[in-house]
């Protein structure tokens, strides 16, 4: 059984549909985010769980059991805010001991599972300082340990890292990663960041107004998305309008604006005379020069019309003499790589014939 | 959904539970006498002063309603001029005021932070001694002088007593101002004056308009000052009003001229609300 | 140069102060003191910019912040003054808080001040805090308006209607259930607990605008119920502005004169009154020894409350 089911969930404020029949399922122990833009649904939907919002249709199943009727004190669900939400007039250990209070455990057992919570999130030293003593990533861990020291069924943690600078925001990911391996609480994480939420994820639940558009792992979000939206808000992609010319037994023929015949992967539901998008990730293409002979399938001339160089790779983008312009990625320090391109070179893009996909309308 | 409703409900009674008795208190000592005062402004005065019953208790008694007292305040210009008069005073209190506590407010707002909370107390704490306390200080200095019983000392009064009503709503505004725009116009040519006058000034709008109104507003209605540092001849609304009550005790004359005061200082606050809202949106 | 100025301008501004204790050196004095402030004005005018941009700012105020606080000061010295007339310096004296100790009248009035202001400032601090909170949390519509318009209005009014409310309606209306009643202390502290709970309200309500909403649902998040979040959250978080708010209401009934004047009757003394009594028939120097009294007293009352909430110094929107 799931630890957490949503059921047809909707919400709704006024004319503006926040959340539109939203059905998912959460497993006990995985690290699940819900992801998409601002304004998608996902901090309603997750208020709901907490339960500060009500759906107004649909169920809210923990183990099982509706909760819908229970006030959030009594849900053994825990969040961490976007702001932290420390309480400013009491120390470290007293804000994490908090939940601990609630519960009525006693003090010895409140202070060991606070000193444990502190050593979890590396901040031992600091049990007695106030809210204000802390710096963001400090304060952050505070409110981690604070939702985790009683170990609900469920940490809810709404863009917590937000408010951290790059360099801070990327090792905090890595500490979370350990810690709710460590710890085992199922996390629910939101967030507006796609690179984060396939860093730190088991699964990934991709919103766009209201409505889940694919739910699964990274790996397979990243490389087959189904459709238009998740494929631009995932990652860089190249897409271009696509017509389905044949569609025989695991390959697609298409006909691309800009480009030409293409050959892709067979997709759901695809059949002759479909309308659709292509699209394909930079770093599938291959990039060389105009007079070398390829055995690949999808192989298109084009001059290069500009580049963008960051250290580790480099993003080509090429204008199709078919009219298109394509980005390919390629690392700088690849063995064999055959050369550095300049702006005007003559150059032919490829790739295999099973990458890519087709995005039907 | 039935537990939307419940969550409602359990909402619902604490809400009820903290605004009932502020409410109930201020309902019963603030909205009933104000509305008694409004239908007393209709009534009769009573015979031995005070008002006079709403049905006759004895034949050939006045009672019931009447507009008289309205009737006599627009018949005769005299009262129109007090109410002007005292106008009169509110404004320029209010301007002296103004031109006051500016350099104040700015000298606080620019001033290291540390070192404002102090000088934002120092402006308090005159505040803070008695208001009669103020007004006899004036009486010390003023007596050996000659200048008591004349306009220019309830004007110096009403000003010494309003003075800080005005730095402090000031300062908060000024406080806001981003310094990178005094920069900004500096850096595109202009020099001190217009810097002020182009930047500082019409950013600071609202704060001169809420400390306006906190100045004009109590001194429409001040009787204490006039009384006892001007002349029969300084006399403003306030002191129509507690004459009425206390001394003619003719209430519903004095609950006439309370309804208009009332309708000014409405006027005025709106008039107030109107010119900051309107001064944010050009800001 | 222009710190010379300054400086200048500080030695004037307390010849001008003593001016007002020379008797008949008065006016030379006074004259003296406003040809240096001009010079003053002048040097500064005529110093290089640089030595201090600031300098107008500097002068100007130091002039309002004098002409603040001198008079009160000019109180406070002639309450040591060892004649009648508050008209020359003659000698030190403590005669006249003597003679306050012993004056009945005064006493009484004092003892009145005291209890009315302990008790209205409770009532408004349970009240106002109450109404803070609620026109804070539930978006009211009818509250604030009854909450603040007492604060905003000219005082007479409120006095004014209280005394026709009391007098007319009140008193008529326990009489006939055998109840006696007339203007005295209880309607005293009503009226002041009125315009008191509006300046209450203010401070709390600022208090908890400024604070980040989310910490009361995490407190619901970690488990507790609305009485332990409003326990154990909400109340110590906003106790600084509560206990502001009650030093305030304080400060306020103590130094009210105009609410007071009205409602208080004819056997009601407050010190204020007692003052109002004392300007208008007998001015002894009496009057500035009871002033520099209530002063001291007020201004520790506020040097407290803007210790305890700073807020209260800022915004009295």
């Amino acid at each position: 059984m799931a630890l957490l089911e949503l059921r047809n969930i909707t919400r709704r404020f006024g004319d503006f549909v926040a959340v539109d029949d939203v059905s998912l399922s959460i497993e006990a122990g995985e690290f699940f985010t819900l992801l998409g833009p601002s304004g998608c649904g996902k901090t309603t939907l997750l208020r709901m769980i907490a339960g500060f919002d009500l759906p107004d249709a649909g169920q809210i199943l923990l183990d099982g059991k509706d909760v819908a009727h229970t006030p959030p004190e009594k849900r053994p669900i825990h969040t961490v805010f976007q702001s932290y939400a420390l309480f400013p007039h009491m120390t470290v250990s007293q804000n994490v001991a908090f939940p601990l209070k609630m519960a009525g455990k006693g003090p010895e057992d409140i202070s060991r599972l606070v000193r444990e919570a502190l050593n979890d999130v590396h901040l031992g030293e600091k049990a007695n300082h106030f809210p204000h003593e802390l710096s963001g990533g400090q304060k952050q861990r505070v409110a981690l340990a604070r939702g985790l020291v009683n170990r609900p069924r469920l940490l809810l943690l709404d863009e917590p890292l937000g408010a951290l600078d790059a360099k801070l925001r990327e090792e905090m990911q890595l500490e979370l990663i350990e810690l709710q391996k460590e710890v085992g609480v199922t996390f629910v994480f939101v967030t507006h960041s796609q690179a984060e939420a396939l860093a730190l994820s088991h699964r990934i639940a991709v919103m766009n107004r209201g409505r889940v558009e694919q739910m699964d792992e990274p790996s397979k979000i990243y490389g087959f998305p189904r459709n238009r939206f998740v494929a631009d808000f995932i990652g860089n992609i190249n897409m271009y309008e696509a017509e389905v010319k044949e569609a025989a037994a695991g390959q697609l023929r298409l006909q691309v604006a800009g480009m030409g015949e293409v050959s892709a992967p067979s997709a759901e539901g695809a059949g002759t005379g479909g309308q659709g998008a292509f699209a394909i990730r930079p770093e599938q293409i291959r990039i060389a020069s105009r007079e070398e002979t390829s055995p690949l399938k999808n192989h298109f001339p084009g001059k290069v019309h500009d580049f963008l160089y960051t250290g580790d790779v480099t993003t080509y983008i090429v204008d199709l003499d078919a009219g298109a312009q394509i980005e390919a990625l390629l690392p700088n320090s690849a063995p064999g790589r055959a050369k550095f391109f300049e702006v005007g070179d003559r150059v032919a893009v490829e790739w295999r014939h099973d990458a890519g996909v087709f995005l039907g309308d | 959904m039935t537990s939307r409703a419940d969550a409602a409900r359990a909402h619902g009674l604490t809400r009820w539970l903290v605004s009932t008795p502020p409410f109930v208190f201020l309902l019963l000592f603030f909205a009933i006498p104000s509305l008694i005062m409004v239908v007393a402004s209709f009534r009769f005065p009573g015979e031995f002063g005070g008002l006079a019953p709403l049905v006759p208790t004895r034949p050939g008694e006045e009672a019931g309603l009447t507009a008289e007292n309205y009737e006599v305040f627009f018949g005769d210009w005299v009262y129109f001029q007090i109410f002007l008069k005292s106008f009169g005073v509110a404004g320029i209190t209010t301007l002296i005021c103004l031109v006051m506590a500016y350099p104040v407010a700015m000298l606080i707002a620019r001033s290291p932070k540390r070192h404002r909370d102090l000088m934002v107390l120092l402006v308090i704490l005159p505040f803070a001694s008695n208001f009669l306390v103020r007004v006899y200080a004036w009486m010390i200095i003023l007596g050996p002088m000659d200048l008591l019983f004349s306009r220019f000392a309830v004007l110096l009064s009403m000003v010494y007593v309003h003075l800080p009503f005005m730095i402090l709503p000031l300062y908060t505004n000024l406080e806001k101002h981003d310094p990178a725009l005094l920069d900004a116009a500096q850096d595109l040519g202009a020099n001190g004056w217009e810097r002020f006058w182009r930047v500082t000034f019409p950013l600071s709008l609202p704060g001169i308009f809420s400390g306006s109104a906190l100045v004009f507003i109590p001194v429409l209605g001040m009787f204490a000052i006039p009384e006892i540092l001007g002349g029969k001849d300084d006399w403003l609304v306030g002191n129509m009003i507690k004459e009425s009550f206390l001394g003619t005790r003719d209430w519903p004359f004095g609950s006439m001229l309370s309804i208009m005061l009332t309708l000014c200082v409405l006027g005025v606050a709106a008039m107030a609300a109107w010119l900051a809202a309107r001064g944010v949106k050009r800001a | 140069m222009r710190r010379l100025a300054l400086v200048i301008e500080v030695v004037a501004i307390a010849i001008l102060f003593a001016s007002v204790f020379a008797g008949a050196a008065r006016y030379p004095l006074m004259g003296g003191a406003t040809a240096l402030l001009a010079g003053a004005a002048f040097l500064g005018w005529r110093s290089p910019r640089r030595s201090m941009p600031g300098f107008w700012l500097w002068y100007l105020s130091l002039l309002v912040y004098a002409f603040l606080y001198l008079p009160l000061a000019i109180v406070v010295v002639f309450s040591f003054n060892n004649s009648k007339l508050n008209a020359e310096w003659v000698g030190f004296t403590l005669d006249w808080y003597h003679r306050l100790m012993g004056n009945a009248d005064m006493l009484q009035a004092a003892g009145n001040s005291v209890l009315i202001a302990l008790t209205a400032a409770a009532m408004a601090t349970i009240l106002g805090t109450m109404a803070g909170i609620a026109i804070h949390r539930y978006k009211s519509r009818v509250l604030p308006g009854m909450v603040f318009t007492p604060v905003a209005m000219p005082e007479i009014l409120l006095g004014v209607s209280l005394l026709v409310f009391f007098l007319n309606t009140a008193k008529p209306a326990l009489a006939s259930v055998g109840v006696e009643f007339d203007l005295g202390l209880a309607t005293v502290i009503i009226a002041h607990i009125t315009f008191c709970i509006g300046f209450v309200a203010i401070i709390v309500r600022a208090r908890l605008a400024g604070m980040d909403e989310s910490i009361f649902e995490a407190a619901r998040d970690l488990g507790a119920s609305p009485w332990q979040t409003f326990r154990l959250v909400t109340l110590p978080l906003i106790l600084p502005g509560v206990i502001a708010g009650a030093l305030m209401a304080f400060t306020l009934s103590i130094d009210d004169f105009v609410i007071t004047f009205f409602t208080s009757g004819l056997g009601t003394k407050t010190l204020p009154l007692e003052i109002y009594t004392m300007i208008k028939t007998a001015v002894t120097p009496e009057v500035n020894a009871v002033s520099t009294l209530l002063m001291l007293l007020t201004l520790a009352m506020i040097v407290i409350a803007g210790r305890v909430a700073p807020e209260v110094l800022r915004g009295k929107e």
